[in-house]
Protein backbone atom coordinates (compact mmCIF):
# COMPACT_ATOMS: atom_id res chain seq x y z
CA UNK A 1 0.00 0.00 0.00
CA UNK A 2 1.05 3.56 -0.57
CA UNK A 3 0.89 5.23 2.86
CA UNK A 4 -1.51 8.17 2.95
CA UNK A 5 -0.33 10.93 5.28
CA UNK A 6 -3.87 11.96 6.12
CA UNK A 7 -4.54 8.51 7.57
CA UNK A 8 -1.15 8.32 9.26
CA UNK A 9 -1.85 11.59 11.08
CA UNK A 10 -5.47 10.66 11.80
CA UNK A 11 -4.63 7.37 13.48
CA UNK A 12 -1.62 8.64 15.44
CA UNK A 13 -3.19 11.92 16.59
CA UNK A 14 -6.48 10.46 17.79
CA UNK A 15 -4.47 7.70 19.47
CA UNK A 16 -2.61 10.33 21.49
CA UNK A 17 -5.89 12.03 22.37
CA UNK A 18 -7.51 8.78 23.49
CA UNK A 19 -4.42 7.74 25.44
CA UNK A 20 -4.11 11.11 27.16
CA UNK A 21 -7.75 11.02 28.23
CA UNK A 22 -7.38 7.44 29.47
CA UNK A 23 -4.32 8.49 31.47
CA UNK A 24 -6.19 11.37 33.10
CA UNK A 25 -9.20 9.23 33.89
CA UNK A 26 -7.03 6.43 35.22
CA UNK A 27 -5.56 8.93 37.66
CA UNK A 28 -9.04 10.17 38.57
CA UNK A 29 -10.26 6.59 39.11
CA UNK A 30 -7.35 5.86 41.44
CA UNK A 31 -8.08 9.12 43.24
CA UNK A 32 -11.75 8.18 43.53
CA UNK A 33 -10.75 5.22 45.66
CA UNK A 34 -8.17 7.35 47.51
CA UNK A 35 -5.29 5.40 46.04
CA UNK A 36 -3.80 8.63 44.72
CA UNK A 37 -4.29 12.23 45.79
CA UNK A 38 -7.16 13.88 43.99
CA UNK A 39 -5.89 16.59 41.70
CA UNK A 40 -7.22 20.03 41.09
CA UNK A 41 -10.14 20.04 38.60
CA UNK A 42 -8.00 22.14 36.28
CA UNK A 43 -5.55 19.21 35.92
CA UNK A 44 -8.27 17.03 34.42
CA UNK A 45 -10.00 19.90 32.64
CA UNK A 46 -7.06 21.35 30.73
CA UNK A 47 -5.69 17.85 30.14
CA UNK A 48 -8.94 16.80 28.49
CA UNK A 49 -8.93 19.91 26.36
CA UNK A 50 -5.39 19.01 25.28
CA UNK A 51 -6.66 15.53 24.38
CA UNK A 52 -9.52 17.18 22.52
CA UNK A 53 -7.01 19.25 20.60
CA UNK A 54 -5.21 16.11 19.40
CA UNK A 55 -8.43 14.31 18.41
CA UNK A 56 -9.61 17.42 16.58
CA UNK A 57 -6.31 17.60 14.72
CA UNK A 58 -6.77 13.94 13.80
CA UNK A 59 -10.31 14.59 12.61
CA UNK A 60 -9.10 17.50 10.48
CA UNK A 61 -6.35 15.29 9.01
CA UNK A 62 -8.92 12.65 8.08
CA UNK A 63 -10.74 15.10 5.83
CA UNK A 64 -7.67 15.35 3.64
CA UNK A 65 -8.15 11.69 2.81
CA UNK A 66 -11.54 12.30 1.25
CA UNK A 67 -12.07 13.16 -2.36
CA UNK A 68 -15.38 14.79 -1.48
CA UNK A 69 -15.04 16.09 2.09
CA UNK A 70 -18.29 18.05 1.78
CA UNK A 71 -20.13 14.73 1.76
CA UNK A 72 -18.36 13.38 4.84
CA UNK A 73 -21.60 13.42 6.84
CA UNK A 74 -22.88 10.59 4.66
CA UNK A 75 -20.21 8.27 6.01
CA UNK A 76 -22.16 7.61 9.22
CA UNK A 77 -24.81 5.73 7.24
CA UNK A 78 -23.48 2.18 7.03
CA UNK A 79 -22.56 1.52 10.66
CA UNK A 80 -24.21 -1.90 10.44
CA UNK A 81 -21.52 -3.24 8.12
CA UNK A 82 -18.63 -0.79 7.86
CA UNK A 83 -15.99 -0.26 10.52
CA UNK A 84 -15.09 3.01 8.86
CA UNK A 85 -18.64 4.17 9.38
CA UNK A 86 -18.47 3.06 13.00
CA UNK A 87 -15.28 5.04 13.49
CA UNK A 88 -16.96 8.07 11.94
CA UNK A 89 -19.70 7.81 14.58
CA UNK A 90 -17.54 6.91 17.58
CA UNK A 91 -14.88 9.59 17.04
CA UNK A 92 -17.22 12.62 17.33
CA UNK A 93 -19.10 10.88 20.15
CA UNK A 94 -15.84 10.42 22.04
CA UNK A 95 -14.86 14.02 21.35
CA UNK A 96 -18.24 15.26 22.55
CA UNK A 97 -18.12 13.35 25.84
CA UNK A 98 -14.47 14.29 26.26
CA UNK A 99 -15.45 17.93 25.88
CA UNK A 100 -18.23 17.56 28.46
CA UNK A 101 -15.84 15.76 30.81
CA UNK A 102 -13.25 18.51 30.55
CA UNK A 103 -15.80 21.31 30.64
CA UNK A 104 -17.59 20.02 33.72
CA UNK A 105 -14.20 19.85 35.48
CA UNK A 106 -13.31 23.37 34.39
CA UNK A 107 -16.60 25.08 35.22
CA UNK A 108 -16.88 23.11 38.46
CA UNK A 109 -20.20 21.53 37.56
CA UNK A 110 -19.44 18.19 39.14
CA UNK A 111 -22.30 17.16 41.42
CA UNK A 112 -22.42 13.79 43.13
CA UNK A 113 -25.02 11.95 41.07
CA UNK A 114 -25.24 8.71 43.00
CA UNK A 115 -23.78 7.16 46.09
CA UNK A 116 -22.51 3.61 46.18
CA UNK A 117 -23.59 1.35 49.08
CA UNK A 118 -20.08 1.83 50.49
CA UNK A 119 -20.81 5.54 50.79
CA UNK A 120 -18.59 6.43 47.84
CA UNK A 121 -20.01 9.37 45.89
CA UNK A 122 -19.96 9.08 42.12
CA UNK A 123 -19.53 12.48 40.51
CA UNK A 124 -20.83 13.56 37.12
CA UNK A 125 -17.26 13.62 35.78
CA UNK A 126 -16.74 10.00 36.84
CA UNK A 127 -19.81 8.94 34.88
CA UNK A 128 -18.81 11.07 31.88
CA UNK A 129 -15.28 9.70 32.16
CA UNK A 130 -16.62 6.14 32.27
CA UNK A 131 -18.64 6.72 29.11
CA UNK A 132 -15.66 8.37 27.43
CA UNK A 133 -13.46 5.41 28.41
CA UNK A 134 -15.86 3.00 26.73
CA UNK A 135 -15.94 5.25 23.67
CA UNK A 136 -12.13 5.56 23.64
CA UNK A 137 -11.77 1.79 23.52
CA UNK A 138 -14.60 1.52 20.98
CA UNK A 139 -12.67 4.02 18.88
CA UNK A 140 -9.45 2.01 19.15
CA UNK A 141 -11.34 -1.10 18.09
CA UNK A 142 -13.09 0.68 15.20
CA UNK A 143 -9.86 2.21 13.94
CA UNK A 144 -7.99 -1.07 14.19
CA UNK A 145 -10.81 -3.11 12.66
CA UNK A 146 -10.90 -0.84 9.60
CA UNK A 147 -7.60 -2.49 8.71
CA UNK A 148 -7.95 -5.84 10.47
CA UNK A 149 -11.24 -6.67 8.73
CA UNK A 150 -9.70 -6.66 5.24
CA UNK A 151 -9.06 -10.38 5.00
CA UNK A 152 -6.86 -10.38 1.93
CA UNK A 153 -4.47 -7.82 3.38
CA UNK A 154 -2.88 -10.61 5.38
CA UNK A 155 -0.44 -8.29 7.17
CA UNK A 156 -3.41 -6.47 8.71
CA UNK A 157 -5.89 -9.31 9.10
CA UNK A 158 -4.94 -10.18 12.66
CA UNK A 159 -6.08 -9.29 16.19
CA UNK A 160 -2.60 -7.80 16.62
CA UNK A 161 -3.67 -4.86 14.47
CA UNK A 162 -6.38 -3.82 16.94
CA UNK A 163 -4.17 -4.59 19.93
CA UNK A 164 -1.33 -2.50 18.53
CA UNK A 165 -3.52 0.48 17.65
CA UNK A 166 -4.75 0.40 21.25
CA UNK A 167 -1.35 -0.07 22.86
CA UNK A 168 0.50 2.45 20.69
CA UNK A 169 -2.21 5.07 21.10
CA UNK A 170 -2.20 4.41 24.84
CA UNK A 171 1.59 4.57 25.05
CA UNK A 172 1.86 7.93 23.31
CA UNK A 173 -1.06 9.32 25.32
CA UNK A 174 0.42 8.22 28.64
CA UNK A 175 3.80 9.66 27.66
CA UNK A 176 2.11 12.98 26.91
CA UNK A 177 0.22 12.70 30.21
CA UNK A 178 3.54 12.19 32.02
CA UNK A 179 4.92 15.31 30.38
CA UNK A 180 1.73 17.21 31.21
CA UNK A 181 1.85 16.07 34.85
CA UNK A 182 5.51 17.04 35.16
CA UNK A 183 4.53 20.58 34.28
CA UNK A 184 1.27 20.98 36.24
CA UNK A 185 1.10 18.18 38.81
CA UNK A 186 4.64 16.92 39.49
CA UNK A 187 3.45 14.50 42.18
CA UNK A 188 1.68 12.40 39.54
CA UNK A 189 4.67 12.07 37.23
CA UNK A 190 5.81 8.79 38.72
CA UNK A 191 2.40 7.15 38.51
CA UNK A 192 1.74 8.21 34.92
CA UNK A 193 5.34 7.65 33.87
CA UNK A 194 5.24 4.12 35.27
CA UNK A 195 2.14 3.32 33.26
CA UNK A 196 3.68 4.97 30.17
CA UNK A 197 6.66 2.62 30.49
CA UNK A 198 4.44 -0.44 30.94
CA UNK A 199 2.20 0.41 27.97
CA UNK A 200 5.16 1.31 25.76
CA UNK A 201 6.76 -2.03 26.64
CA UNK A 202 3.51 -3.84 25.84
CA UNK A 203 3.32 -1.85 22.59
CA UNK A 204 6.85 -2.94 21.73
CA UNK A 205 5.85 -6.53 22.43
CA UNK A 206 2.71 -6.25 20.30
CA UNK A 207 4.40 -4.51 17.41
CA UNK A 208 7.34 -6.90 17.46
CA UNK A 209 4.89 -9.81 17.38
CA UNK A 210 3.18 -8.40 14.32
CA UNK A 211 6.56 -7.76 12.65
CA UNK A 212 7.52 -11.34 13.44
CA UNK A 213 4.18 -12.63 12.15
CA UNK A 214 4.24 -10.57 8.97
CA UNK A 215 7.77 -11.62 8.12
CA UNK A 216 6.55 -15.22 8.04
CA UNK A 217 3.37 -14.76 6.03
CA UNK A 218 2.87 -16.82 2.92
CA UNK A 219 0.73 -14.92 0.42
CA UNK A 220 -2.48 -16.78 -0.32
CA UNK A 221 -2.83 -15.23 -3.74
CA UNK A 222 -0.28 -15.76 -6.46
CA UNK A 223 -0.12 -14.69 -10.07
CA UNK A 224 -1.37 -18.18 -10.87
CA UNK A 225 -4.59 -17.76 -8.89
CA UNK A 226 -4.89 -14.12 -9.99
CA UNK A 227 -5.20 -14.97 -13.67
CA UNK A 228 -6.08 -18.62 -13.27
CA UNK A 229 -3.22 -20.08 -15.30
CA UNK A 230 -1.30 -22.95 -13.80
CA UNK A 231 2.29 -22.41 -14.77
CA UNK A 232 5.24 -21.70 -12.50
CA UNK A 233 6.65 -19.05 -14.82
CA UNK A 234 4.36 -16.17 -15.76
CA UNK A 235 5.75 -12.76 -16.66
CA UNK A 236 3.62 -9.71 -17.16
CA UNK A 237 4.39 -7.78 -20.32
CA UNK A 238 1.60 -5.17 -20.32
CA UNK A 239 -0.63 -3.61 -17.66
CA UNK A 240 -3.15 -1.99 -19.94
CA UNK A 241 -1.65 1.45 -19.42
CA UNK A 242 1.78 2.94 -20.02
CA UNK A 243 1.55 5.95 -17.70
CA UNK A 244 0.35 4.14 -14.60
CA UNK A 245 -3.13 4.13 -13.17
CA UNK A 246 -4.91 4.55 -9.89
CA UNK A 247 -4.04 0.93 -9.13
CA UNK A 248 -0.33 1.62 -9.46
CA UNK A 249 -0.44 4.90 -7.50
CA UNK A 250 -2.57 3.75 -4.56
CA UNK A 251 -1.03 0.37 -3.87
CA UNK A 252 2.70 0.79 -4.47
CA UNK A 253 4.90 2.89 -2.19
CA UNK A 254 7.77 2.78 -4.65
CA UNK A 255 10.44 2.64 -1.96
CA UNK A 256 13.27 0.13 -1.78
CA UNK A 257 13.50 -2.73 0.68
CA UNK A 258 16.45 -0.94 2.28
CA UNK A 259 14.30 2.15 2.86
CA UNK A 260 11.65 -0.01 4.51
CA UNK A 261 14.33 -1.54 6.71
CA UNK A 262 15.49 1.92 7.77
CA UNK A 263 11.92 2.95 8.55
CA UNK A 264 11.48 -0.15 10.69
CA UNK A 265 14.70 0.49 12.59
CA UNK A 266 13.87 4.15 13.11
CA UNK A 267 10.39 3.50 14.45
CA UNK A 268 11.66 0.84 16.82
CA UNK A 269 14.23 3.34 18.06
CA UNK A 270 12.10 6.48 18.14
CA UNK A 271 8.77 5.05 19.26
CA UNK A 272 10.05 2.54 21.78
CA UNK A 273 13.75 2.55 22.73
CA UNK A 274 14.36 6.27 23.22
CA UNK A 275 11.05 7.07 24.99
CA UNK A 276 11.53 4.07 27.28
CA UNK A 277 15.00 5.27 28.19
CA UNK A 278 13.84 8.82 28.85
CA UNK A 279 10.71 7.73 30.75
CA UNK A 280 12.85 5.47 32.92
CA UNK A 281 15.36 8.23 33.66
CA UNK A 282 12.43 10.51 34.44
CA UNK A 283 11.44 8.24 37.32
CA UNK A 284 14.67 9.20 39.11
CA UNK A 285 15.46 12.54 37.54
CA UNK A 286 12.24 14.32 36.53
CA UNK A 287 12.81 16.65 33.65
CA UNK A 288 10.11 18.25 31.53
CA UNK A 289 12.60 18.83 28.75
CA UNK A 290 13.60 15.19 28.49
CA UNK A 291 9.95 14.12 28.61
CA UNK A 292 9.23 16.59 25.86
CA UNK A 293 11.95 14.89 23.82
CA UNK A 294 10.44 11.52 24.74
CA UNK A 295 6.99 12.52 23.55
CA UNK A 296 8.15 14.14 20.31
CA UNK A 297 10.37 11.14 19.63
CA UNK A 298 7.53 8.73 20.28
CA UNK A 299 5.13 10.70 18.08
CA UNK A 300 7.69 10.84 15.27
CA UNK A 301 8.34 7.13 15.79
CA UNK A 302 4.65 6.34 15.59
CA UNK A 303 4.35 8.33 12.36
CA UNK A 304 7.14 6.14 10.97
CA UNK A 305 5.45 3.07 12.47
CA UNK A 306 2.17 3.91 10.77
CA UNK A 307 3.96 4.60 7.48
CA UNK A 308 5.59 1.19 7.76
CA UNK A 309 2.27 -0.40 8.70
CA UNK A 310 0.81 0.70 5.37
CA UNK A 311 3.94 0.07 3.34
CA UNK A 312 4.42 -3.49 4.60
CA UNK A 313 0.90 -4.52 3.55
CA UNK A 314 1.04 -6.15 0.14
CA UNK A 315 -2.28 -5.87 -1.61
CA UNK A 316 -3.16 -8.85 -3.82
CA UNK A 317 -4.20 -6.47 -6.60
CA UNK A 318 -0.48 -5.73 -7.02
CA UNK A 319 -0.21 -9.14 -8.70
CA UNK A 320 -1.92 -7.59 -11.71
CA UNK A 321 0.59 -4.75 -11.84
CA UNK A 322 3.98 -6.42 -11.77
CA UNK A 323 5.59 -4.97 -14.82
CA UNK A 324 5.40 -3.75 -18.34
CA UNK A 325 7.83 -4.19 -21.14
CA UNK B 1 -32.38 -14.59 -8.99
CA UNK B 2 -30.41 -13.07 -11.79
CA UNK B 3 -26.68 -12.50 -11.82
CA UNK B 4 -25.51 -10.77 -14.93
CA UNK B 5 -21.88 -11.34 -15.78
CA UNK B 6 -19.27 -11.46 -18.47
CA UNK B 7 -17.51 -14.60 -19.56
CA UNK B 8 -14.16 -13.88 -21.15
CA UNK B 9 -12.60 -16.48 -23.39
CA UNK B 10 -8.83 -16.28 -23.05
CA UNK B 11 -8.58 -18.80 -25.85
CA UNK B 12 -9.99 -16.29 -28.28
CA UNK B 13 -8.87 -12.90 -26.98
CA UNK B 14 -6.25 -11.41 -29.27
CA UNK B 15 -5.47 -8.41 -27.06
CA UNK B 16 -6.68 -5.77 -29.51
CA UNK B 17 -8.04 -3.43 -26.79
CA UNK B 18 -11.24 -2.84 -28.74
CA UNK B 19 -13.22 -3.60 -25.58
CA UNK B 20 -11.16 -1.02 -23.69
CA UNK B 21 -11.75 1.79 -26.17
CA UNK B 22 -15.37 0.90 -26.70
CA UNK B 23 -15.95 0.80 -22.92
CA UNK B 24 -14.24 4.14 -22.48
CA UNK B 25 -16.18 5.70 -25.35
CA UNK B 26 -19.56 4.56 -24.07
CA UNK B 27 -18.96 5.31 -20.44
CA UNK B 28 -17.29 8.67 -20.92
CA UNK B 29 -20.25 9.89 -22.95
CA UNK B 30 -23.02 8.88 -20.59
CA UNK B 31 -25.25 10.69 -18.16
CA UNK B 32 -22.83 9.98 -15.29
CA UNK B 33 -20.29 12.37 -16.76
CA UNK B 34 -16.88 11.76 -18.29
CA UNK B 35 -14.29 9.23 -17.22
CA UNK B 36 -11.58 11.79 -16.73
CA UNK B 37 -8.10 11.53 -18.17
CA UNK B 38 -5.04 13.41 -17.01
CA UNK B 39 -2.17 14.43 -19.30
CA UNK B 40 -3.73 12.54 -22.21
CA UNK B 41 -1.05 13.92 -24.53
CA UNK B 42 1.72 14.31 -21.94
CA UNK B 43 4.58 12.08 -20.92
CA UNK B 44 2.57 10.22 -18.29
CA UNK B 45 -0.94 9.85 -19.61
CA UNK B 46 -3.29 8.36 -17.06
CA UNK B 47 -6.98 8.13 -16.61
CA UNK B 48 -9.95 6.23 -15.35
CA UNK B 49 -10.83 3.02 -17.11
CA UNK B 50 -13.39 0.38 -16.30
CA UNK B 51 -11.67 -2.25 -18.33
CA UNK B 52 -8.05 -2.92 -19.12
CA UNK B 53 -6.36 -5.58 -21.19
CA UNK B 54 -3.17 -6.91 -19.68
CA UNK B 55 -0.70 -9.26 -21.28
CA UNK B 56 1.18 -12.10 -19.67
CA UNK B 57 3.82 -14.38 -21.08
CA UNK B 58 3.38 -17.90 -19.78
CA UNK B 59 6.24 -20.35 -19.91
CA UNK B 60 9.89 -20.25 -20.92
CA UNK B 61 11.00 -19.44 -24.43
CA UNK B 62 10.56 -21.11 -26.87
CA UNK B 63 7.51 -22.83 -25.37
CA UNK B 64 5.65 -19.69 -24.41
CA UNK B 65 2.07 -18.60 -24.62
CA UNK B 66 1.11 -14.95 -24.79
CA UNK B 67 -2.09 -14.55 -22.86
CA UNK B 68 -4.13 -11.38 -23.19
CA UNK B 69 -6.13 -10.87 -20.08
CA UNK B 70 -9.02 -8.37 -20.04
CA UNK B 71 -9.71 -7.24 -16.49
CA UNK B 72 -12.71 -5.35 -15.18
CA UNK B 73 -14.98 -5.48 -12.15
CA UNK B 74 -16.01 -9.09 -11.63
CA UNK B 75 -19.37 -8.23 -10.01
CA UNK B 76 -18.70 -10.64 -7.16
CA UNK B 77 -21.65 -12.49 -5.72
CA UNK B 78 -20.21 -11.73 -2.29
CA UNK B 79 -18.55 -8.39 -3.02
CA UNK B 80 -16.08 -7.39 -0.27
CA UNK B 81 -16.14 -3.76 -1.47
CA UNK B 82 -19.82 -3.25 -0.62
CA UNK B 83 -20.03 -3.81 3.17
CA UNK B 84 -16.98 -1.65 3.87
CA UNK B 85 -18.40 1.43 2.14
CA UNK B 86 -19.28 3.91 4.90
CA UNK B 87 -21.88 5.82 2.90
CA UNK B 88 -23.71 3.05 1.10
CA UNK B 89 -22.55 4.47 -2.23
CA UNK B 90 -21.30 1.01 -3.21
CA UNK B 91 -24.12 -1.43 -3.57
CA UNK B 92 -25.09 -4.63 -5.28
CA UNK B 93 -28.37 -4.58 -7.14
CA UNK B 94 -30.78 -7.30 -6.04
CA UNK B 95 -32.55 -7.60 -9.38
CA UNK B 96 -29.51 -8.37 -11.54
CA UNK B 97 -26.46 -8.64 -9.26
CA UNK B 98 -24.62 -5.68 -10.78
CA UNK B 99 -22.27 -3.96 -8.31
CA UNK B 100 -22.58 -0.20 -8.73
CA UNK B 101 -21.31 3.03 -7.19
CA UNK B 102 -23.69 5.90 -6.59
CA UNK B 103 -21.46 8.79 -7.71
CA UNK B 104 -23.66 11.26 -5.81
CA UNK B 105 -23.08 9.52 -2.48
CA UNK B 106 -19.41 8.52 -2.83
CA UNK B 107 -17.05 10.55 -0.62
CA UNK B 108 -13.91 9.30 -2.36
CA UNK B 109 -12.37 7.68 0.72
CA UNK B 110 -10.95 4.82 -1.42
CA UNK B 111 -11.67 2.26 1.30
CA UNK B 112 -13.55 0.08 -1.21
CA UNK B 113 -10.45 -0.23 -3.37
CA UNK B 114 -8.52 -1.50 -0.37
CA UNK B 115 -11.23 -4.10 0.06
CA UNK B 116 -11.15 -5.27 -3.56
CA UNK B 117 -8.47 -7.91 -4.18
CA UNK B 118 -8.75 -7.48 -7.95
CA UNK B 119 -7.92 -3.78 -8.30
CA UNK B 120 -11.12 -3.32 -10.25
CA UNK B 121 -12.01 0.12 -8.98
CA UNK B 122 -10.33 3.35 -10.02
CA UNK B 123 -10.91 6.79 -8.62
CA UNK B 124 -11.77 9.58 -11.00
CA UNK B 125 -9.04 12.10 -10.21
CA UNK B 126 -11.17 15.03 -11.40
CA UNK B 127 -14.56 14.16 -9.94
CA UNK B 128 -12.96 12.54 -6.87
CA UNK B 129 -15.40 9.66 -6.74
CA UNK B 130 -14.82 5.94 -7.16
CA UNK B 131 -15.71 4.47 -10.52
CA UNK B 132 -15.95 0.97 -11.86
CA UNK B 133 -17.53 -1.21 -14.52
CA UNK B 134 -21.32 -0.90 -14.54
CA UNK B 135 -21.87 -3.74 -17.02
CA UNK B 136 -23.26 -0.85 -19.11
CA UNK B 137 -26.34 -0.72 -16.94
CA UNK B 138 -27.41 2.36 -18.91
CA UNK B 139 -27.37 0.34 -22.09
CA UNK B 140 -28.54 -3.20 -21.41
CA UNK B 141 -32.03 -2.06 -20.32
CA UNK B 142 -32.39 0.75 -22.85
CA UNK B 143 -35.48 -0.16 -24.85
CA UNK B 144 -34.75 2.58 -27.39
CA UNK B 145 -31.87 0.41 -28.59
CA UNK B 146 -32.42 -2.57 -30.83
CA UNK B 147 -32.52 -5.75 -28.77
CA UNK B 148 -29.26 -6.96 -30.27
CA UNK B 149 -27.52 -3.81 -29.01
CA UNK B 150 -28.64 -4.21 -25.40
CA UNK B 151 -25.31 -5.64 -24.35
CA UNK B 152 -22.29 -4.08 -22.67
CA UNK B 153 -20.29 -2.09 -25.17
CA UNK B 154 -17.18 -4.22 -24.63
CA UNK B 155 -19.14 -7.28 -25.67
CA UNK B 156 -20.46 -5.51 -28.75
CA UNK B 157 -16.96 -4.35 -29.68
CA UNK B 158 -15.07 -7.62 -29.40
CA UNK B 159 -14.10 -8.68 -32.92
CA UNK B 160 -13.40 -12.27 -31.92
CA UNK B 161 -16.43 -12.78 -29.69
CA UNK B 162 -14.18 -13.45 -26.74
CA UNK B 163 -16.68 -11.74 -24.45
CA UNK B 164 -20.03 -13.27 -23.64
CA UNK B 165 -22.71 -11.59 -21.57
CA UNK B 166 -25.64 -13.12 -19.75
CA UNK B 167 -27.18 -14.48 -16.59
CA UNK B 168 -24.91 -17.04 -14.93
CA UNK B 169 -27.75 -18.17 -12.65
CA UNK B 170 -29.79 -19.37 -15.61
CA UNK B 171 -28.38 -22.83 -16.38
CA UNK B 172 -29.55 -22.61 -19.99
CA UNK B 173 -27.94 -19.25 -20.75
CA UNK B 174 -25.08 -18.94 -23.20
CA UNK B 175 -22.70 -17.91 -20.41
CA UNK B 176 -23.66 -20.75 -18.08
CA UNK B 177 -23.15 -23.27 -20.86
CA UNK B 178 -19.82 -21.71 -21.77
CA UNK B 179 -18.63 -21.89 -18.16
CA UNK B 180 -19.90 -25.43 -17.74
CA UNK B 181 -18.70 -26.88 -21.00
CA UNK B 182 -15.39 -25.08 -21.40
CA UNK B 183 -13.90 -25.14 -17.93
CA UNK B 184 -14.84 -21.60 -16.93
CA UNK B 185 -13.15 -20.43 -13.75
CA UNK B 186 -13.18 -17.50 -11.33
CA UNK B 187 -10.20 -15.36 -10.32
CA UNK B 188 -8.64 -15.71 -6.86
CA UNK B 189 -11.14 -18.26 -5.61
CA UNK B 190 -9.21 -18.38 -2.31
CA UNK B 191 -10.95 -15.27 -0.99
CA UNK B 192 -14.50 -16.55 -1.32
CA UNK B 193 -15.72 -13.49 -3.18
CA UNK B 194 -17.48 -15.66 -5.78
CA UNK B 195 -16.83 -13.47 -8.80
CA UNK B 196 -19.70 -13.49 -11.27
CA UNK B 197 -17.42 -12.90 -14.22
CA UNK B 198 -15.70 -16.04 -15.37
CA UNK B 199 -12.78 -16.76 -17.64
CA UNK B 200 -12.49 -19.58 -20.12
CA UNK B 201 -8.99 -21.07 -20.19
CA UNK B 202 -6.63 -21.50 -23.09
CA UNK B 203 -7.45 -24.83 -24.62
CA UNK B 204 -5.95 -26.76 -27.47
CA UNK B 205 -7.74 -29.46 -29.39
CA UNK B 206 -5.47 -32.46 -29.73
CA UNK B 207 -6.29 -35.29 -32.17
CA UNK B 208 -5.02 -38.53 -30.71
CA UNK B 209 -4.08 -41.01 -33.45
CA UNK B 210 -2.93 -44.45 -32.41
CA UNK B 211 -0.23 -46.09 -34.46
CA UNK B 212 -2.40 -48.93 -35.69
CA UNK B 213 -4.85 -46.39 -37.04
CA UNK B 214 -2.26 -45.29 -39.57
CA UNK B 215 -2.51 -48.67 -41.32
CA UNK B 216 -5.47 -49.98 -43.18
CA UNK B 217 -6.56 -53.04 -41.35
CA UNK B 218 -7.85 -54.66 -44.51
CA UNK B 219 -4.61 -54.22 -46.41
CA UNK B 220 -2.01 -56.09 -44.37
CA UNK B 221 0.39 -56.50 -47.31
CA UNK B 222 0.28 -52.75 -48.07
CA UNK B 223 -0.53 -53.43 -51.70
CA UNK B 224 -1.71 -50.31 -53.39
CA UNK B 225 -4.42 -50.69 -55.92
CA UNK B 226 -8.01 -51.52 -56.40
CA UNK B 227 -9.33 -54.45 -54.52
CA UNK B 228 -10.51 -57.29 -56.64
CA UNK B 229 -14.09 -56.92 -57.48
CA UNK B 230 -16.04 -59.21 -55.19
CA UNK B 231 -18.06 -61.94 -56.71
CA UNK B 232 -21.74 -61.48 -57.10
CA UNK B 233 -22.56 -63.73 -54.16
CA UNK B 234 -19.99 -62.36 -51.78
CA UNK B 235 -20.69 -59.60 -49.27
CA UNK B 236 -19.55 -56.15 -50.46
CA UNK B 237 -18.93 -54.42 -47.11
CA UNK B 238 -15.37 -55.75 -46.95
CA UNK B 239 -14.48 -53.92 -43.75
CA UNK B 240 -17.24 -55.57 -41.90
CA UNK B 241 -17.42 -58.98 -43.35
CA UNK B 242 -14.15 -60.09 -44.90
CA UNK B 243 -12.29 -60.61 -41.64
Amino acid sequence: MNPAFSVIFLTTLIGIGQGLFLALFTQQSYALFDLLPHQDARFYGWGSLLALLFTTAGLVASFFHLGRPERAWRSAAQWRTSWLSREVIVLPAFMGILFLYGASHLIGLDPVLLTLPSGLGINATVILGGIATILAFALFVSTGMIYACLRFLQEWHSPLTVINFTLLGGASGFTLATLYATMVAPTQTGFLGGWAIIITLLGLLGRSSSLWRNARLRPKSTLQTAIGIKHPRIVQTAQGAMGGSFSTREFFHGKSEAFLGRMKASFLLLAFALPLLLLASNLSYPSALLLCVAFVSQFAGLLAERWYFFAEAKHPQNLYYQGMS
Amino acid sequence: MTQLALVIDLNVCVGCHACVTSCKEWNTSGAAGPLCDENPYGADPTGTFFNRVQTFEVGQYPSTDTVHFPKSCLHCEDPPCVPVCPTGASYKRKQDGIVLVDYDKCIGCKYCTWACPYGAREIDEQQKVMKKCTLCVDRIYDTSLAEIDRKPSCVKACPTSARLFGDIHDPESEVSKAIRENGGYALMPEWGTHPANHYLPRRKTHLKIHKDELERADNPLKVDGQLPKPGKNEPTLDDVTSW
